[in-house]
């Protein structure tokens, strides 16, 4: 049998302190009264939710905030069923991209509403193209899980 | 283009798990392999560069130093390329520039990982947006899972099929590694063991992702006046190409990934390539996921957009295809990621020399190698020929 070697077990922790800047503190500030903002560039017209401060895709500064639907279709989607260290949300969860209606990129959340323990059920519900909405939580704290998931209309 | 640049020697590590070495002695390991391939010594290095995954992985900060005396970095410059899982292909591409720019003649570009010692996925959500998205990604099957899922809908490719054809794939890529040397999975897997196997995320299945590989890869580049002063028979650098896209996942359509389209195009237009499938006669995709591998084939422009499924079930991609991709097995069977990238240039290189032993495909002379890296955001491209 071959040598087994010793190993090391060592930890970083580190503590960070990320600031939301003035454009998406008032985006959390939204949720908190279940309110979902987005930002409109004027060169390229698009609305971007979230609200960004400028336009990825133009470099401008973006000047109009638009308070945007709460239910829009779904543009993809994955079943998550395995676990790993530190993972931030319990499995089985579903990652979703869902296009809000009136807006131009998709927003990622979770698609919810609908029993999560059996995949082959899950499969039958899910479908892209699927109309969803907004199910917030009863308390909310300016998060972006304010929003508890979006689920089927 | 710059000047012509030349790759003339590769080393590769056993990958796997290797956890009866130090991480710097697993370096040190493929460090050695290529000056023995080469029959260079450190001294006559111009130039080092190396990349990894994010620092999270490794616990270590700024592991190119903590890999200099494994590189033998000392008194050189040394430069750090890190970007994700591109890591490898753009450690590539660093060392096509510096050659390129006239500025240097010899570098040697080394990628590694040791996939064993941190925790793969934990640190990949440290990559993903703080404030809106890291809770729903679910790590790097989460994301390319969601893509894959979306390009299928898009095409209306349906579910059974394309089960069929990502199990095809990782059947052939399982078979293709037990003639590689390197590789780390070797296993006979069936069609209905890879469509039976561990739900994962949805689509994607145990047998559908890579593994956590432990290996490192190193490349030596050279200027054509050093190649042909060596007399080393040597793999050419055709066209390299990279592109990104927006950070926030959502952004931008993953279903015709733009980068992927984008980065190959450049290097095609380099390469003077028109009709990639007919012209190119092996390529390394990057391919943690048999799904996404389809996904880039579209991309790349070896077949018409949601055609892969069926070409895949026809053979056109399998080892004795019209254009064979991955016969080393991939990064499906072996992913030490900071390193993958440049072990995919290794065995295009490999290829178009005639120096890839068992898995060679027979009169290589034009391959692609690719990685993409981040959450979805960019796609790394080098085209590398048998002549100058
Ligand atoms: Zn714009």
């Amino acid at each position: 049998m071959a040598k087994e070697y010793k190993t090391l077990m060592t930890e970083i922790r580190l503590p960070y302190e990320l600031s939301y800047g003035p454009v998406w503190t008032r985006f959390f500030e939204g949720m908190a009264e279940k309110k979902l903002y987005g930002t409109k560039c004027e060169k390229c017209g698009r609305i971007l939710v979230p609200a960004r401060s400028f336009c990825p895709r133009c470099f401008v500064d973006t000047t109009e905030w638009v308070e945007v639907a709460q239910q829009g279709t779904l543009t993809a989607w994955s079943y998550v069923n395995y676990r790993y260290f530190g993972m931030p949300t319990e499995p089985p969860f579903i990652g979703a991209l869902i296009r809000l209606d009136g807006t131009d990129v998709d927003f990622l959340h979770l698609m919810g509403g609908i029993d999560l323990n059996d995949f082959e059920q899950v499969r039958k519900v899910v479908k892209n193209g699927m109309k969803v909405r907004a199910v917030w939580k009863e308390e909310r704290q300016g998060h972006i899980l304010d929003i508890r998931y979006f689920e089927p209309i | 283009m710059g000047r012509p640049v030349a790759i003339i020697g590769v080393g590769q590590t056993k990958h796997g798990r290797r956890t009866e070495i130090s991480y710097p002695d697993l370096v040190r390991e493929a460090v050695v392999r290529v000056f023995e391939d080469t029959r260079l010594t450190p001294a006559d290095i111009d130039g080092v560069v190396s990349g990894t995954m994010p620092s999270m992985m490794e616990g270590i900060a700024l592991t190119h130093f903590y890999f200099a005396d494994a590189m033998q970095a000392a008194g050189k410059p040394i430069l750090k390329t890190e970007t994700c899982g591109s890591t490898g292909i753009s450690i590539a591409h660093t060392a096509y520039y510096w050659i390129a720019s006239g500025m240097a003649d010899l570098i040697l570009a080394v990628g590694h990982e040791k996939m064993n010692e941190g925790n793969s996925q934990a640190t990949m959500t440290t990559v993903v947006e703080p404030f809106y998205q890291r809770y729903f990604i679910a790590g790097a099957p989460g994301v390319f899972s969601m893509q894959s899922q979306m390009w299928a809908a898009r095409y209306g490719i349906p579910e059974e099929k394309i089960r069929d054809a990502a199990a095809y794939i990782s059947v052939a890529h399982h078979d293709d590694a037990f003639d590689n040397p390197y590789a780390h999975v070797k296993l006979r897997v069936t069609m209905d063991d890879v469509k039976n196997s561990r739900l994962i995320t949805y689509p994607v299945r145990l047998l559908d992702v890579c593994p956590n590989s432990d290996g490192a890869c190193a490349v030596i580049f050279a200027s054509a006046e050093m190649a042909r002063k060596l007399g080393r028979k040597a793999a050419w650098v055709k066209g390299v190409g990279y592109r990104g896209e927006e950070y926030f996942f959502g952004d931008s359509d993953k279903g015709v990934w733009q980068s992927a389209v984008q980065a190959a195009k450049q290097a095609y237009d380099q390469a003077g390539i028109r009709d990639p499938r007919k012209e190119l006669d092996v390529a390394e995709v990057y391919n943690p996921f048999t799904f996404q591998e389809m996904l880039f084939y579209e991309c790349f422009g070896f077949c018409g957009l949601g055609e892969a499924p069926d070409l895949v079930l026809k053979g056109v991609f399998a080892r004795n295809g019209e254009l064979p991709c991955d016969p080393s097995g991939g990064t499906l069977c072996t992913n030490p990621i900071g390193a993958t990238g440049l072990i995919r240039t290794a065995e295009a290189a490999l290829q178009v020399t005639g120096r890839a032993g068992d898995h060679q495909i027979p009169g290589a002379k034009l391959a692609l190698c690719h990685a993409m890296g981040g959450v979805d955001q960019f796609n790394g491209v080098m085209i590398l020929g048998a002549e100058p």
